[in-house]
């Protein structure tokens, strides 16, 4: 596509604005088919969640401020962190992250759209639908699920208030629907990889976050059917008295950690590939060098992929598992280290001898890939069976986690949506302000989860709304880092509302990016291309002096260099 | 590579590993005090993880750090750096080294575990096994067997208490003593949800799950007062789940069990039945239900957790 052609795209033109056009701001509240509607909707609804989320992990650090559990009921305080966990999984992770996939994947491809527009939409609008659902549970009679985000029956099957109705029984369905909108979106964005890539874009020039996207989405579709049916089950344990998990009617309790883990373990790489892709996408432009092994790097998120299939276990060290499977997924559970390890020294040597511009989106990527280095050595040691056994369901394991989905996947979407925020809005958001929420944010964060590591070596277990005073240091400090983190947002949402109401106006390229989705206008018009580009070369040629795309394009990608 | 750059780098190699080592020595520190055999491998093996990661850790940290403070671009230079797309030798090393390294940490972390022996679900006891394995053979034997070691200390677990009974002396206690220097052998059961036993000090863990018995071992190595943690959400009063364990001389532990054996059997006082009855008024109270606790155990000994902590 040529600037003369974006210069007649027709909607600034017509009277009638199209449902899909830009200048439309009502698109973002029907049920638009456009990918890129669909995928500002899923960030934006996430990001909500996210914040309610977060109120209740403040509220939980309130609690934990002192020793005693002074500040709310026990019930309360279960109900809070079953919540949290919930919540920050389903309606803020899986969200946002299928928001990004769902705008940049057509774009970086260079599709139209979707394969499956229709069922796009459909797999977004369940989101808020089961978040209502989520939320409502709070106002039913004996308050939300109190079991943990993993529902580990016989806790879950307890039900104390008798009523077929209850917060768990609820949260089963949301999360079985959460489950359904997951394979839908899973479908949807497998399908647009393999089948609408642009002529010329063979699977080695595909960006890095396309290959992350399509070994994440694999894994939904392989791992997701398990958790669907545990919940399934469990919800028949529960409602109609089945004994699939109730160990009073011969029901094995282990055998749903099993169901569970077999797909919430490898969730956690269905949340953290895409953020190596973000990642890999964002170093190359702010270091002005190509991404260091490319195929290699893309390559490893597919080996991730199939070894994620292979680790479940290691959640369960200390549950009913019996010692040679203990040993077995130590051993595979540390082989996921090596392609995970790839990408990292992939990372540095692709920053090392660049010419590195600290914009905010570069800082929240190296913020984020040190956090995720930490949290890599830290699930290295939990990986070891014999210090597993120690730390196990301490709060070890809570800093562990927090680092990699604070510290990586948090700090990764925030330097992806300050990286996109021009291409998707049109309007270059404030530098300053961003640099604020950075620091804010990377202090907040290592305040509040790196205290956890002691406390759990010292043995805190995890979940508890009271402890012994001998872990009051650590927690205060945790407290403050909590409340900073809940106070960094708020120089972030005056920062993206500011800029999206009257920033200035962002060029096609603000940053001098290679990829096509920085062909086209910010924000791309309806249908992102009125002419399919042809790819001629790999994703990342800075330095190279290769264009990425055929003439009459050509000359736009050299501009680039 | 020039001289000069392989001896800035073998510098830096070898300062990182003497931080490296030192960090790792200091690792021991972080832990609570060892009183147990199996705390002492642990130990060992987190000091040794400890010591890796730093070296790791700042190996990355540093280079990225240097990029981001050396390696900047002037302010009006938008031009490429070099245009570098990798180096096959650099990927291979970097993909072998970490897989060496994976490995030799997963044998010795596999050394340490079978060192350790605390066996587990579906792990019996030598003692057991042997048990039934000589009993075929010559029945006269095996009580023999029997004999030489005592019987297992069964540990009961329930919402939201923890009792322990000594079949041999026919007691029962919320407080578990043990013997120092010789090998505890327990057999775990829970009555209602999955619980786990967890005493930070001996760094050993087990969840106890409904419906099946577990053997589980350690060897307390320390005189003392430890706390013993429900290490699995149980529910409400799940965190209230605490008592202590006492490691004492064989002469002080079978005072204890004599002490024990002539009480007569008493409600223990309970945590979280006392707070469940009490529904005591926090700033923020629902009202949202909670499962009932289960009736305070009936036990010969019982120690109240007012003296202990909170």
């Amino acid at each position: 596509m040529s600037n003369a052609s974006l210069e007649a795209a027709p909607f600034a033109s017509s009277g009638q604005p199209q449902p899909g056009a830009p200048d439309n701001w009502k698109r973002f509240f029907s049920f638009s088919t456009d990918h890129k509607v669909i995928g500002i909707q899923y960030i934006t609804t996430a990001f909500v969640f996210f914040l309610f989320g977060g109120l209740l992990a403040m509220v939980m650090r309130g609690e934990l401020i002192t020793p005693a559990a002074d500040l709310v009921d026990r019930t309360v305080y279960n109900g809070l962190f079953t919540m949290h966990g919930t919540i920050m999984l389903f309606m803020w992770t899986f969200p946002v992250l299928n928001g990004f996939a769902n705008y940049l994947v057509p774009l970086q491809i260079g599709a139209r759209d979707m394969a499956f527009p229709r069922l796009n939409a459909v797999a977004f609008w369940m989101v808020p639908v089961f978040g209502v659902i989520l939320v409502a549970s709070f106002f039913i009679p004996g308050g939300p699920s109190q079991s943990g985000w993993w529902a580990y029956p016989p806790v879950s099957l307890q039900n104390p208030t008798g009523n077929l109705i209850n917060g768990q029984s609820l949260w089963l369905l949301a999360v079985a629907l959460s489950g359904i909108s997951s394979i839908l979106g899973a479908v949807n964005i497998v399908t647009t990889i393999f089948r609408m890539r642009a002529p010329g874009m063979g699977w080695f020039r595909m960006p890095a976050f396309c290959w992350t996207v399509l070994a994440a989405q694999l894994i939904q579709l392989f791992g997701l059917p398990a958790l669907t049916a545990g919940a399934v089950m469990l919800l028949c344990d529960l409602s109609v008295g089945t004994s699939f998990f109730n160990p009073d009617l011969g029901g094995d309790p282990i055998l749903y950690q099993h169901f569970f883990w077999f797909y919430s373990h490898p969730a956690v790489y269905v949340i953290i590939l895409p953020v190596f892709g973000m990642f890999s996408e964002i170093f190359p432009v702010y270091s002005r060098k190509p991404l260091f092994g490319y195929k290699i790097v893309a390559v490893s998120s597919i080996i991730i992929t199939v070894l994620s299939a292979m680790v479940w276990v290691h959640h369960m060290f200390a549950s009913g598992t019996p010692g040679w499977m203990r040993m077995l997924f130590m051993f595979s559970t540390m082989l996921i280290s090596v392609p995970t390890g790839i990408k990292v020294f992939a990372w540095v040597a692709t920053v090392w001898g660049g010419k590195i511009r600290l914009s905010t989106p570069m800082l929240f990527a190296l913020g984020g890939l040190v956090m995720f280095l930490f949290s890599g050595i830290t699930g290295i040691m939990l990986a070891a069976v014999p210090f597993d056994i120690h730390v196990n369901n301490t709060y070890f394991v809570v800093g562990h986690f927090h680092y990699v989905i604070y510290g990586a996947t948090v700090m990764g979407v925030y330097a992806a949506i300050y990286h996109w925020f021009p291409k998707m809005t049109g309007r270059m958001y404030y530098e300053g302000l961003g640099k604020l929420h950075f620091a804010l944010t990377f202090i907040g964060a290592n305040l509040n989860f790196f205290p956890m590591h002691p406390m759990g070596l010292m043995g805190m277990p995890r979940r508890v709304a009271s402890y012994d005073p001998e872990f009051a240091f650590w927690n205060v400090l945790a407290s403050l880092g909590g409340f900073l983190l809940g106070v960094s947002t708020l120089p972030f949402i005056l920062n993206i509302l500011s800029s999206w109401v009257q920033g200035k106006p962002a060029p096609a390229n603000p940053w001098k990016a290679i990829g096509l989705e920085w062909l086209v206008d910010s924000p791309p018009p309806h249908e992102n291309f009125d002419e399919i580009p042809v790819v001629i070369s790999a994703p990342y040629g800075y330095g190279l002096d290769e264009p990425l795309v055929a003439s009459p394009s050509g000359e736009l990608a050299s501009e680039h260099n | 590579m020039t001289r000069r750059n392989i001896f800035i780098l073998s510098a830096l190699a070898i300062a990182y590993a003497l931080i490296s080592l030192w960090v790792g020595q200091q690792a021991y520190r972080w832990m609570p005090p060892q009183a147990s055999a199996e705390s002492v491998l642990v130990d060992n093996l987190f000091s040794f993880l400890v010591t890796i990661g730093t070296f790791i850790f700042l190996g990355i940290t540093g280079t990225l750090l240097f990029s981001a403070i050396f390696q900047r671009a002037a302010k009006y230079d938008y031009s490429d750096g070099p245009g570098i797309e990798g180096n096959i030798t650099l990927e291979v090393v970097w993909t072998a080294i970490p897989f060496a390294l994976v490995i030799w940490i997963g044998v010795y972390s596999y050394q340490i575990y079978d060192q350790m022996g605390i066996l587990g679900p579906m792990d019996h006891s030598a003692h057991g096994a042997m048990g039934m394995a000589v009993a075929e053979a010559a029945p006269s034997e095996a009580t023999v067997a029997e004999e030489s070691t005592p019987p297992q200390i069964e540990v009961r677990a329930r919402q939201w208490a923890w009792e322990f009974y000594y079949p041999d002396q026919n007691i029962t206690s919320t407080e578990l003593h043990l013997p120092v220097n010789q090998r505890a052998r327990l057999l775990l059961s829970s009555e209602d949800v999955i619980h786990g036993l967890y005493v930070p000090a001996f760094r050993v863990k087990q969840d106890v799950v409904p419906g099946e018995e577990i053997d589980f071992e350690f060897t307390p190595i320390r005189k003392g007062r430890y706390r013993l943690r429900d290490s699995q959400y149980s529910g409400t009063y799940f965190a209230a789940n605490q008592t202590n364990v006492v490691v004492e001389s064989e002469e002080a532990y079978q005072d204890w069990l004599a002490i024990a054996a002539a009480n007569s059997p008493t409600a223990a006082e309970n945590r979280a039945i006392a707070e469940f009855t009490q529904a005591e008024q926090n700033p923020i109270s629902l009202g949202w239900e909670s499962v009932k606790p289960a009736p305070a155990p009936v036990v010969n000994y019982s120690s109240s957790e007012k003296d202990t902590y909170e």
